[in-house]
Formats: C-alpha cells, sequence, structure tokens
C-alpha cells in the first residue's frame, strides 16, 4: 500500500511499489492524460511534477513517490481555469496530434514555475527532453513566452 | 438496428426520408459513449451531419485525425455552407460504412495528403443539401416564398423578422426530400474558408482529456505485449512460458501468428512477464540480412538496366556526346516513423462480433482484415476511430499488423485485449521507408543546358505483394516507388527513369510522402550539382529549367524573395534551395546553415507553398513546420540498419529525432490561388535533405550523397 497526493487528493495505492507512476497514474487511477512514448525518460510524454517538480514518470517507481504530492495534467487547470500555459498552447495552436502535448506542457509549467522570464536558451535546456514528432516546436517556444508574459505576479 | 448503431447510405437514406432511428454511437473514439438521447428526432440529411432540436450540430468526419488538423479543416467545409458557427459545431469520428469512402478509391482511409482534395466538394455538398432543406422546412412553415428566406448563424430568417433556429425546424426538415442538386457559394461570399482558424481539439490535447487508442477501456479489458521474432520471418519453434506465468499479474500466455503475447492485468505486468519469458525462433532466411550488404548490393544492381519507368526523347543516345558529363550515386537508409504514440489496439470479440478501437489510417482495410482474423464478416466489426498520436503512414498497413495481431490475442485470450507495443517494439517492428539507392547521369550541352539525364532507381516496392498492386504496380514499375523522378519537371529533352525492385523480408511502407522522400532529396541535390557544373547560380539555373512550370515558380520566386537569395550572410553561414512537387501541390524551401566543428546548425528555414485554394492557412502553415522538422530529422539522424538480420537502433536514443534545441526558425508563405485545394500533409518533407545538402556543399565544397548525416561524422548543433 502506498499512500500517494494525486491532484490535491491523497490515496492509497494497491500496485506493486517498482510499478512506474506513469502506469499507476494510466491503470490504476486512469488519469490517461500522462502518455507512455519511450519508457527510458527520452520523450517526456510522461512528464509530471512531483513535489512541484518536472519529473519523467515512466521511470519513477511507485515507491518513490511515497507520501508526495503529485500534479498530472488534469490536475494542473485550477477551479476550471486552465494554467496561462494551457492558454498559450491553445492560443498558439500549438497541438498537432496532440500525444507529446501533456508532457510539454507539463514541462512548460514546471520551467516557469521557478523561471517567471526564460530566455531562448532556457526553454531550449528545459524542453529539448520533449519529443515532438510532428514538429511543433517553434509554436511551442512562443506559447512558452506568451505564458511567461501571463503568469500571475505573486505567488 | 444492430446494437452498435452502423450507419449505412440505406439507413441515412431512410432517416432523412421517413425520420427512422438510427442510433448513433458518438465520440471520437470513448469507449463507453452511450447513443444520444434524442436521436429519434433529430434531422440527418447525410451521412456527415446531424442536427438536434436543441440546435447542436454533429459532423461526423470520416478522416482520421492524426495532427493535420482535419477535424477542424473538414468541418469547415460543412460549417461554411450550413451557416453555422464553426466553434459550436460538435466533431465526432465517424464509423466505417462506404459513406464515408474515398469518392474515387472506394475505402476509407486517410493518407496521400487525400482529405480536402477529396472532400472539397463532397462536404460542401453536405453542408448546402442540409441548409436548403432547412430553408424549405422554414418557407413550409411559414408559408413564404423560399426565395425570401437566408440561413445565418444556425437560423433561418424570414419577412417580417421571423426568425427559427435550426433546432425549431429539425421535425419539418425531416420530411422534406432530399434535394440532388444544391447551390455552393461563390467564393467571394466565404466567411469560414480561407480564414486562419485555430484548431478545435486543442483544448481538449492540453488538458489530456483527448481519447488516443492507448487510452481506451472496456470492463474486464487485459493487457498484451507481444514476443515477436528477432528477425523478419521467424516463426516460433517453442516457448516455455513458465517464468512469464510465474509473474504477479500475468493471466495468460498465448501463442499468436506474429509471435507469444504475455497476457496481463496490467500494461507493466505484461511486460515484466515478456521480459523474462522463454521463446525459441526459428530465423529463417532474414537472418542474413545485412543492410551494409544490400547498399552493395543495390549499387551493382544500379548498374543493370531496371525496368523502364519513363522515357521521353533518347538519353542513351545523347548522353555520350554531351559536353560535359555528371554522375552520381545515392544511398538513404530504412526509416521508421516513429509516432510519439507507440502502436496499440484494443479489441473485444464476441461470437458474432468484434469491436475495435485504436487509431488508424485504414478503416476499410483493417475492417476487411480484423474479420478474417476473427471468422466474421466485416459487418460483424465495428471500429471506434480514436485520435492517433501521430500516423506518417504507420497507421496504414495494408496487413492492418497491429491491428489483426491484437485480434488474434484477444480471440486466443478470450477476454478484450488491449495489445500495448513498447517503443523498441515499434522500432523493431519494420514497416519501414524503404531503403534506396539511386545512380543518376546527366550530359550538359557547351551552354550549360542539360541535354540527357538517366536516373536508375533500386529499392523494394511498397505495393508489391499487397492488394494494392494491381492498381500501383504497372509493368513491374510500382508508382510510388517513382514518383517526383518520373514526372522530372525540368527542360531536359532527354530522360529515362528505371527500377529495380528487389524482394526483401523486411517489410517496408509509406511514410510520410512516400517516394518523394527519396527523389526529392536525389533530384534536388543532383540539379544543385548540375547548377555549379554549368557555372550558374542554382536558383537562376533552376528558374531557366522551369519555365513552363509556372506554379514550380511561383514558389520557387516567392521562397527566394522572402529569404533573399543572394543577400549577404553572415560569416560561416550559406544558403541551400529546393524546389518539389508532390501530393498535387508545390513547395520550395530555403535553408540558412552553419557548421561549426562537425556541428550543423539549421538557422533559418524558409517555405513557400503553393496547395491551390487555402482552406485553413493556420493548418498549412502547420504542416509545413511540421514537414521540415520530419525532413529534417530523417536528414540528420534518420536511420535503421540490421546486422544478421536484426535491427539495431531501440528507442530514441539512438534513433534521435530533431528536438527543440535544433530547431530552426521556419517562416511558411502560402501562394495566393484559387486552383482546387490539394495536399498539405506531405509535401513539405521531401526538400529539407536537398535544401540542408545543397547548403552544406556552399559551406564545405563536399557534396552530401547518402543519408544520414551522422554516417558523415556531422552531429546536430
Amino acid at each position: 500500500m502506498t499512500r500517494i497526493n494525486v491532484n490535491g487528493r491523497w490515496l492509497e495505492v494497491t500496485a506493486d511499489p517498482d510499478k512506474p507512476l506513469l502506469w499507476v497514474l494510466r491503470e490504476d487511477l486512469q488519469l490517461t492524460g500522462t502518455k507512455f512514448g519511450c519508457g527510458m525518460a527520452l520523450c517526456g510524454a510522461c512528464t509530471v511534477h512531483l513535489d512541484g517538480t518536472a519529473t519523467r514518470s515512466c521511470v519513477t517507481p511507485l515507491s518513490a513517490v511515497q507520501g508526495r504530492r503529485v500534479t498530472t495534467i488534469e490536475g494542473l487547470a485550477r477551479g476550471g481555469r486552465l494554467h496561462p500555459v494551457q492558454e498559450a498552447w491553445i492560443e498558439q495552436d500549438v497541438p498537432q496530434c496532440g500525444y507529446c502535448q501533456s508532457g510539454q506542457v507539463m514541462t512548460a509549467a514546471g520551467l516557469l514555475a521557478v523561471q517567471k522570464h526564460p530566455t531562448d536558451a532556457d526553454i531550449d535546456a528545459a524542453m529539448s527532453g520533449n519529443i515532438c514528432r510532428c514538429g511543433t516546436y517553434q509554436r511551442i517556444r512562443a506559447a512558452v513566452k506568451q505564458a511567461a508574459a501571463r503568469m500571475p505576479k505573486a505567488g | 438496428m444492430p446494437a452498435g448503431g452502423w450507419i449505412s447510405r440505406r439507413a441515412f437514406i431512410a432517416t432523412a426520408t421517413s425520420g427512422l432511428l438510427v442510433a448513433f454511437r458518438v465520440g471520437p473514439g470513448r469507449a463507453a459513449d452511450p447513443a444520444p438521447v434524442g436521436a429519434a428526432a433529430d434531422f440527418i440529411p447525410n451521412a456527415f451531419i446531424r442536427i438536434s432540436r436543441n440546435n447542436a450540430v454533429t459532423i461526423f468526419v470520416n478522416k482520421s485525425e492524426m495532427g493535420q488538423g482535419i477535424y477542424t479543416s473538414l468541418p469547415m467545409l460543412i460549417a461554411e455552407e450550413l451557416e453555422v458557427d464553426l466553434k459550436r459545431v460538435k466533431v465526432v469520428a465517424a464509423p466505417v460504412d462506404i459513406a464515408y469512402a474515398h469518392p474515387q478509391f472506394g475505402m476509407q482511409f486517410t493518407g496521400g495528403s487525400q482529405s480536402i482534395a477529396s472532400e472539397w466538394e463532397r462536404l460542401r455538398k453536405a453542408g448546402a443539401t442540409a441548409r436548403e432543406m432547412l430553408l424549405t422546412a422554414a418557407a413550409q412553415t411559414w408559408g413564404v416564398d423560399r426565395a425570401s428566406l437566408r440561413a445565418e448563424n444556425g437560423r433561418v430568417i424570414g419577412p417580417g423578422g421571423r426568425i427559427a433556429t435550426y433546432g425549431q425546424l429539425v421535425d419539418k426538415a425531416r420530411t422534406v426530400p432530399v434535394p440532388t442538386d444544391v447551390p455552393l457559394k461563390d467564393p467571394s461570399q466565404f466567411k469560414i474558408i480561407g480564414k486562419a482558424t485555430r484548431r478545435l481539439d486543442s483544448r481538449e490535447k492540453v488538458t489530456g482529456a483527448a481519447m488516443f487508442g492507448i487510452d481506451a477501456r472496456v470492463p474486464g479489458m487485459l493487457v498484451a505485449v507481444v514476443a515477436r521474432p528477432p528477425v523478419f520471418g521467424g516463426t516460433v519453434r517453442r516457448v516455455d512460458p513458465a517464468a512469464a506465468q510465474a509473474v504477479s499479474g500475468v493471466k495468460q500466455v498465448v501463442q499468436v501468428p506474429s509471435g507469444v503475447a504475455v497476457v496481463a492485468d496490467s500494461f507493466w505486468s505484461a511486460k515484466k512477464g515478456r521480459d523474462v519469458l522463454q521463446v525459441e525462433w526459428d530465423e529463417g532466411p532474414g537472418a542474413a540480412i545485412d543492410t551494409d550488404a544490400l547498399e552493395v548490393e543495390y549499387d551493382r544492381l544500379a548498374r543493370t538496366p531496371g525496368a523502364p519507368a519513363y522515357r521521353r526523347g533518347d538519353a542513351a543516345a545523347a548522353l555520350p556526346s554531351a559536353a560535359q558529363r555528371v554522375s552520381a550515386r545515392f544511398d538513404m537508409p530504412y526509416l521508421a516513423h516513429a509516432p510519439m504514440e507507440p502502436l496499440n489496439c484494443l479489441v473485444s470479440i464476441g461470437p458474432d462480433r468484434c469491436e475495435i478501437w485504436t487509431g488508424t489510417q485504414f478503416q476499410t482495410v483493417d475492417r476487411a482484415n480484423a474479420a478474417r482474423a476473427a471468422g466474421l464478416r466485416p459487418e460483424q466489426v465495428e471500429i471506434h476511430t480514436m485520435f492517433l498520436g501521430g500516423g506518417f503512414g504507420r497507421r496504414a498497413t495494408p496487413t492492418s499488423d497491429f491491428i489483426v495481431e491484437a485480434v488474434h490475442v484477444a480471440r486466443a485470450a478470450g477476454a478484450p485485449v488491449k495489445t500495448i507495443w513498447t517503443r523498441e517494439d515499434d522500432i523493431h517492428g519494420g514497416y519501414y521507408r524503404p531503403m534506396w539507392h539511386s545512380a543518376i547521369s546527366a550530359g550538359l550541352d557547351y551552354t550549360g543546358w542539360p541535354t540527357a539525364w538517366m536516373h536508375t532507381i533500386v529499392g523494394q516496392s511498397i505495393a508489391e505483394g499487397t492488394p494494392f498492386a494491381a492498381a500501383m504496380v504497372k509493368n513491374g514499375v510500382d508508382r510510388t516507388s517513382v514518383e517526383g523522378a518520373s514526372d522530372l519537371a525540368y527542360e531536359v529533352p532527354n530522360v529515362t527513369v528505371d527500377l529495380h525492385s528487389p524482394a526483401s523480408p523486411v517489410p517496408v511502407l509509406w511514410w510520410r510522402s512516400v517516394g518523394h522522400t527519396h527523389t526529392g532529396f536525389v533530384v534536388e541535390s543532383f540539379i544543385d550539382e548540375l547548377a555549379r557544373a554549368a557555372g550558374q547560380d542554382p536558383y537562376a539555373f533552376r528558374r531557366g529549367l522551369l519555365a513552363e512550370h509556372p506554379r514550380h515558380l511561383g514558389v520557387l520566386d516567392l521562397a527566394a524573395q522572402k529569404a533573399g537569395w543572394g543577400s549577404p550572410l553572415p560569416p560561416g553561414r550559406a544558403r541551400g534551395m529546393a524546389v518539389h512537387a508532390s501530393f498535387g501541390s508545390w513547395c520550395a524551401q530555403i535553408a540558412e546553415v552553419s557548421i561549426e566543428g562537425n556541428a550543423i546548425r539549421v538557422h533559418r528555414v524558409v517555405c513557400a507553398v503553393d496547395c491551390g485554394r487555402a482552406i485553413n492557412p493556420e493548418t498549412i502553415r502547420a504542416q509545413m513546420e511540421g514537414g521540415v522538422v520530419f525532413g529534417l530529422s530523417a536528414a540528420l539522424y534518420g536511420q535503421i540498419t540490421l546486422k544478421q538480420g536484426r535491427v539495431q537502433q531501440n528507442n530514441f536514443h539512438d534513433y534521435p529525432v530533431l528536438r527543440m534545441s535544433s530547431m530552426p526558425v521556419i517562416e511558411v508563405h502560402i501562394v495566393p490561388s484559387t486552383a482546387p485545394p490539394s495536399g498539405i500533409g506531405e509535401p513539405g518533407t521531401p526538400l529539407m535533405a536537398a535544401a540542408l545538402g545543397n547548403a552544406l556543399f556552399s559551406l564545405t565544397g563536399q557534396r552530401v550523397r547518402s543519408l544520414p548525416l551522422v554516417r558523415h561524422g556531422f552531429e546536430s548543433a
């Protein structure tokens, strides 16, 4: 039994401790917004926030999450309001197939949480772990900048 | 009424004329959406539109959404004529039915950059038909002249301020005969078509709500991971299931034609089971495949005449007498599609029925293949098309490999099973872009004008051995092997193109832009070589040879102008260009490149495209951006190699694709046009390798004649 907080709710999970958080989310908790892309932390499709930090859930065993807070793409919007990153993604028409975008959005939100005004180099460094096979990188870059400009000033 | 709500053309006509109930199964693939309440009272003028009393407008899209924006641009065609607000339309995936087949090809599929071109007339007519029936319904209701009414924003407006919403007209509209000939708007009246329009599916794709095949779920579902042979064509000799069965959560180990499936209560258990599963394989002749040896073999084959694919004039006679001769040989590797969503398929099968949830580009073919595997008739198989996490051709297999396998697994397991591929399974799984070799020679006269062009192509046929061979292979020539070469636009009087199509156990498949992936590289690299041999600027040289091709010139000139061709660049930078027509569209790209040590940086790509009338300019830009990136990934890194029959690549560390840090600035310019709309999904892909290679020649004096560039010691900055 592993106790974890997912999107603000404490849960008891009975899955094997070695089961990656990705599959716990997708299969045990039926939160399928977090995606499987490579299983080796190479593509970033599985990115969630662990205690607020962008983390590859495909290589994070459940046992490492005991007592910690997980935010998934389903929990990024608060009180029915989309996160500025999600809004910017829509306005810049970023997604194509969309499969990688949960991970892209979570990585970008993680970046803006620690770096309010990222430079191009900051964006490259933070986002280069997330692969998009449709090639939406240019729009992602624009959307990160737009979201940075619109992030709430306080907090 | 079948339980799943089959929508046949007959049912639609019956519905529209007599108000019979059609129980739709809706939801872009949500596994358990119920048929909507009130369906009996809906107005369903044709297979694409349903309007409810509550004014809800539902559009059934017969093309798969794999990123190309078709769930936005096809509804735009209908909404334009139907006079409804696009934002208020609900888009759902169509079921498999002849009503949704491609009008010329008679099958339901998404590919060949065909979706807009093939639906442009039909969907506008579908929208106009519904609009005309609603107008007639209002005229009858109010007892006024039909000509005094107009449709606007989901309402009919009549004389004296009378207004009826479409929902209010539903009951009457159901009794109106379906008109056969409806007026379409003059393009000058378009309010939606041609306007840059944001995608309708972004919100669900940035909130995690979008349902892809891998997200589908049904009660009692198990998950399978399949052990497949280590070499193509291998078969199972012996299985020892004990170790796999001992893994917690593993329910069954079942043999299927493609290998051995470990079926478990979760993906993780199934994968752990497969990791320890003991299988002995009969490898067969596939174990001898070696891509280095294959390159040598292709080179040898190219020195012998192949099947004639194209001929004008007499190149063999003209070449020896040319003032100058130029020859080159090109090699290109197998390539995996590597869509971000690994292949998967959920199958629920009963004695007389089979339901499938997956992301596919090939519904008609898949249904027939799945039915055969299930021992059922095609009408007993229902496919729920989910969002596709990338397609690029991989989800359009004539064998329906990943769907047929999943049917076998579910049948053997006696339970609903979702078969999931790992990334390694995907990279190892075949259905690659074929390996290609080209040998090409040209002769120039003393003015530098090409007088002869001889091109021999070697590579596996995609269509041969499939049901598509009859239509696509003529006199030993698969037209997709030579497309982009056999239709050489450059004005050379004497041309021959011939083709060798060696067979191999390595399964091959169309890969975004198909034959153009190699011919675009070869022709556009070689024409650059000829320009240098002629001592001419590559842009001026191309212009001279394309004088009779205004749409080539249109994109070439636009790209050259926007890129500032010929203007000074910062030191250490060079430009390279390419122009290529494919899928009914014309594209030119100019890359600005620098190199530091071995590290290549593409700074900027200027892309001009002529795809006829622009339906959604925002989608066109996005597809060109994506096409450039896809082409750039292949040019820099893409290669699948085999040794002793085994694929050498595994995952994104050794099959890399472009990342943010290497992303150039891409500018897209659309040539204004009133010609019929043509392809955008693929035409942006074939040019990048040549444009990059031509720029590298300017920088280094070395010609790139084989891909990927990492073969030559280059890396990506």
